[in-house]
Order: C-alpha cells, then sequence, then structure tokens
C-alpha cells in the first residue's frame, strides 16, 4: 500500500485486554470502559484482519463474542483479511469452514486467502508466501476502498438497508406520516 | 417535577435467605407500596402490564390503578407500560376511562411495545410486526378517546362501524399519554408527531445513549409544531438504593444487585453504577446524582424510581421509599423547580391543565401536528397579505 503512496497505520487490539467487558455488552447490551472506543476504532478502519486461534475446531468463543456485540451492520462493505493459528494442520480448513461463513453473515468483503498457521508452518517458505498472497488481495480491497468503489451497478447500502455503523441512528428519522400510511385519511 | 416510582411487580427470590414471595404477597405488597408512596409525598404510581411469571403486574393495569383510586387521594396513576402492540386499542379507550372517572382524572398512561417474543402470540399478535402494530394501535386509540360513532379500518383488528367507546373520557378530555421506548427512534418520533411525552426507562443504559433518544423527540416536537425542543414532555427512570451511610447501602445491596435478573453475575456494581443511573449510596449521593440528569437530557418533568425489585424484602423497600420522600425529592423538587425556566413546563398536563388548555393542547386533537402545520401556514400566508 505504501508503494501506491499511502500511509498505512496499523493497530493491534488483543481481546485478551478487554475480555471482562466484552462479557458485561453481552449481559448487559451496551459497551462500558475502553470496549467503546476499541468498537469505535474497529468501525472507523479502513479494513480488519481478524486473528484467532483455533479451539475446538473453530475460533475462540472470546473471539466470537467481540463479533457478537458489535452492530449486525458494523462490518457492511469493510475488507476484511482471516487468519488463524493452531496446534495442528488438521484445522487447516477453520478459516474457511467458520470464520468465512460468520463474515459472510456480516457481509464484510473477506479476501480469498486466508492464512492459517499451525505449529509446523512457522519458519516454512509456504506460510510466508501465503501472507504475500493474502496482504496483496487485502491491500487491493483495502485500496479500492471497500464497498460501493464501483457505484449505480446494485442498490446502496442505504437501499438494501444494511450499511455500517450501528444501528442506533438518530438523525435519520422516517417521517411518521409515512409510518402511519392509510390511517391519516 | 413530578416524582414517583414505577413497578414490573417481579417475583424474585431474595438471594439473601432464599425466600420467595408468593403472588398473593406481592400483589399486597404492591397496594402497600402505592399507598407508601402517596403518604411520603411522591407524586406518581406507576405499574407495568404483564402476562408471564415471573411477574405479578396486572394483565389489564386498571384493575391495580382502580383499587388504589379508592385507597389513595393524591397520587397520579400511570402506567409502564401499557402494551399497545397486544392489547385491544377499544379496550385501553374504554378500561382507562373507565379509570379516570374513578379517579377523578388521576390517571395518565404511558405506551410501550413490550420486549418478549412469547407474548405477542399469546393475544395473536407477531413481534415483527411490533412498530407497526404500535403505530396503527395508537392511532386508533387517539380517535376512540375523541371521536363518536367511528368507522374505521386497519390491518390489526376487526373494522369498527359507527361505535363509540363507553364510557366517554373524564369531561371530555383523554388522558395523557407518555411513549416509552429504550432504542427505538420511531417510538421517539411517534410521541413527538402527537405532542405526547416520551419516557426513556434508562436505568440499564448509559446517559450518552438516553441523551441521543431525548434528543430526538425534543427535536421532531419542535418540527411538528408543538413548542420549542426544551418545553417536550420528558420522563426518565432511575434506580437506586440508600443508606445514611453510604458503604453500609453498598454493603447492603451488592447481594441483591450480584443476583438481578437483568444484570446480575455480569459487571461489578461499581462498573454498573457508574455507566447507568443506578446510585448506591447516601440520600445525598443520591441527590447529587439524579439532580445532574438535567444537565443530560435539559429540564425534564417526570422522575419514576425502580425500588421494589431483585428480591428485596418489603420491609426495605417500604424504608427506600420513605427516605425518598422525606429527604431525596424534596430537595430535587427544589434544585428542579431553581434551575427550570419559566416557558418550560413544571410537570407533564394534569387533567386539570388540560380542560383549561381546551382546543389549544396537542392532546385535544387526533392529528395535532396537521392542525399545527395548518395554523402556521394561515400565519404565513396572513403575514403575505400584509407585506
Amino acid at each position: 500500500m505504501t508503494r501506491r503512496g499511502e500511509a498505512v497505520e496499523v493497530e493491534v487490539v488483543e481481546l485478551r485486554e478487554i475480555a471482562g467487558e466484552i462479557t458485561n455488552h453481552m449481559l448487559t447490551g451496551f459497551p462500558s470502559g475502553e470496549l467503546a472506543a476499541v468498537i469505535d476504532r474497529v468501525l472507523a478502519a479502513d479494513g480488519i484482519i481478524a486473528v484467532t486461534p483455533v479451539f475446538a475446531a473453530s475460533y475462540s468463543g472470546l473471539f466470537k463474542s467481540f463479533f457478537d456485540v458489535l452492530d449486525v451492520d458494523a462490518l457492511v462493505g469493510k475488507p476484511v483479511l482471516l487468519a488463524a493459528t493452531a496446534g495442528t494442520p488438521r484445522h487447516s480448513l477453520v478459516i474457511d469452514h467458520a470464520m468465512r461463513p460468520l463474515f459472510a453473515y456480516l457481509r464484510a468483503l473477506v479476501t480469498p486467502t486466508g492464512v492459517m498457521a499451525a505449529s509446523e508452518d512457522f519458519g516454512t517458505a509456504g506460510l510466508a508466501g501465503r501472507v504475500d498472497r493474502a496482504a496483496d488481495e487485502f491491500a487491493a480491497l483495502v485500496l479500492a476502498g471497500g464497498q460501493g468503489a464501483v457505484a449505480g451497478l446494485g442498490p446502496s447500502g442505504e437501499e438494501s438497508g444494511r450499511v455500517s455503523g450501528t444501528t442506533d441512528r438518530f438523525d435519520a428519522v422516517t417521517d411518521f406520516a409515512s409510518l402511519l400510511g392509510d390511517q391519516l385519511r | 417535577m413530578e416524582f414517583g416510582i414505577f413497578t414490573i411487580g417481579d417475583v424474585t427470590t431474595d438471594p439473601t435467605n432464599g425466600r420467595t414471595p408468593s403472588e398473593n404477597e406481592r400483589i399486597k405488597a404492591t397496594v402497600a407500596i402505592a399507598r407508601k408512596a402517596e403518604e411520603v409525598g411522591l407524586d406518581v404510581f406507576a405499574t407495568g402490564q404483564h402476562h408471564n411469571p415471573p411477574f405479578v403486574a396486572p394483565a389489564n393495569p386498571p384493575i391495580l390503578l382502580a383499587s388504589l383510586a379508592a385507597q389513595t387521594e393524591r397520587l397520579v396513576l400511570s402506567t409502564s407500560t401499557t402494551l399497545i402492540t397486544t392489547t385491544d386499542p377499544v379496550r385501553i379507550a374504554e378500561d382507562y376511562s373507565y379509570l379516570q372517572h374513578l379517579a377523578d382524572g388521576r390517571v395518565d398512561l404511558m405506551m410501550g411495545r413490550g420486549n418478549t417474543g412469547p407474548v405477542y402470540p399469546w393475544f395473536g399478535k407477531d413481534i415483527r410486526e411490533g412498530v407497526p402494530l404500535a403505530v396503527e394501535n395508537y392511532h386508533l386509540l387517539r380517535r376512540l378517546w375523541r371521536e363518536e360513532n367511528l368507522t374505521w379500518e386497519g390491518k390489526y383488528r376487526t373494522p369498527l362501524q359507527g361505535f363509540t367507546a363507553m364510557p366517554r373520557p373524564l369531561d371530555g378530555v383523554a388522558p395523557f399519554v407518555w411513549h416509552g421506548s429504550i432504542r427505538t427512534p420511531e417510538i421517539a418520533e411517534q410521541a413527538a408527531f402527537y405532542g405526547d411525552g416520551f419516557f426513556h426507562n434508562n436505568i440499564f443504559w448509559p446517559m450518552r445513549h438516553t441523551k441521543q433518544m431525548v434528543d430526538l423527540y425534543r427535536r421532531r416536537f419542535e418540527f411538528y409544531g408543538h413548542g420549542q425542543a426544551d418545553q417536550a414532555i420528558v420522563g426518565l427512570g432511575g434506580q437506586v438504593f440508600m443508606r445514611p451511610n453510604s458503604q453500609d447501602a453498598v454493603r447492603e445491596f451488592r447481594p441483591y444487585f450480584d443476583n438481578a435478573p437483568v444484570y446480575g453475575h455480569g459487571p461489578s456494581l461499581e462498573d454498573f453504577a457508574r455507566e447507568t443511573p443506578l446510585t448506591v449510596g447516601s440520600p445525598q449521593q443520591v441527590i447529587e446524582r439524579y439532580a445532574a440528569m438535567a444537565d443530560h437530557v435539559g429540564d425534564y418533568q417526570r422522575q419514576l424510581f425502580l425500588i421494589d425489585h431483585a428480591g428485596l424484602p418489603q420491609e426495605t423497600v417500604l424504608e427506600q421509599i420513605e427516605m425518598l420522600g422525606t429527604e431525596v425529592v424534596p430537595e430535587l423538587r427544589r434544585i428542579a423547580d431553581a434551575r427550570r425556566p419559566a416557558h418550560v413546563p413544571a410537570t407533564a398536563p394534569t387533567h386539570a391543565q388540560l380542560i383549561e388548555a381546551g382546543e389549544s393542547s396537542p392532546n385535544a386533537h387526533v392529528n395535532p401536528a396537521a392542525r399545527n402545520a395548518q395554523s402556521e401556514a394561515a400565519r404565513q400566508s396572513r403575514e403575505g397579505a400584509r407585506a
């Protein structure tokens, strides 16, 4: 991306540090403490690299909990690169069988290449090659501006009823007369 | 400003001794709570409407409120909330009009949609239609209270032909209505459209969220021509536990907090108290916290406290109401009166005020926004003619 003249800022969010706040959000329905700021930064990012360890043949519960407390529309059209670590290469399909459906539901733009690193992959040329290929795809999505880079071919986010952000949209009010419809004769 | 208590009639086991009140105990306790509220000088008692355990709030609030009307003299009897989605508007119109007569007008009510899916099908409704049900049913309710020989057709109930709900509202004045919603902008918009009150039950929410909902309502209240944004009628929820010494309050309330059905087993009492209106401490701490609410949402008209919940013993609940009435509310009332500008209403309109306001009140009209728009257009054309 820097070769294209774009500055890149990378910020790492460790869910461990906000694990308690994620649980509290799940129970109370609102973010407290550092979590609110983290969610704001995730929503503002041009792209997300989402990484989880494999636990019991899937993403960790903590990883899922973070995406559970985000608004369902939070990641619509957001470029995402998926990656996972595992103790054995037999977990290699976790990215495609567990993570990819989650992000498809969230309507994120996920790169075709995911990066799985089992213990035996570390330090091998194959892993570095997959990282490069995924990074190349991810950079292209980010530079293209994610969803909406090509306008006019389909319904806009607004029209399809889902736009990135949170559901608390207090500025776009539906005029009440239109909600009343026929009742206003 | 009006202060009161609201209850949802939860039957909850006391976590400190494992004791669960019977339904009969809890129902009788609710009556005692309301009587205590009047005795110590609170202004409002509001009950929820519930159809499922672990609640014994009445399925039809006027049953409880009619009994209270006979046992009190001054208390405003209200709801928190009346389910406008699953209750036939014809029954709401008739039951609350009847209550108005029994209570000599000491009645207003708060519309809510209910938030548990299973309730809807018990009454032949679908929760996915929650907002459209609230919209159609409430508009019909307004007409039932204001029109006789009503002929009506809609989507959610059988049509009406020349129907007159009876009895007619006391003195021909429909009760004042609040609309309660926690996170649905359409409901704030609905309250604004009619010039009704908006109640944000913020007890489980941070002020930044409450402020956004109230701001939306105020902005749209002005847009629909009912007055300035700061004249809109706003109510908030609250939750407190007090002892003269704040450490005692925290120690006594903590087991109830830690095991409460809604937020228990999650955040610490301290975290939750920081983020939400929950205040556990001395009466002075409660005064300071609640006196500052108006800094966030503007001068508002009604503050209701949740007091009888989470398994707290009845004796403790009555002590809390006593402290509210004798130590907290007089001071909060004084502070609110001192800071409120003269053009901002002190309370939601009372029955007497609605009679006196007559046609000039939005409450007198089915669609006051349309009427405001017409008179504004007429004013502009007069001014145009003069120029």
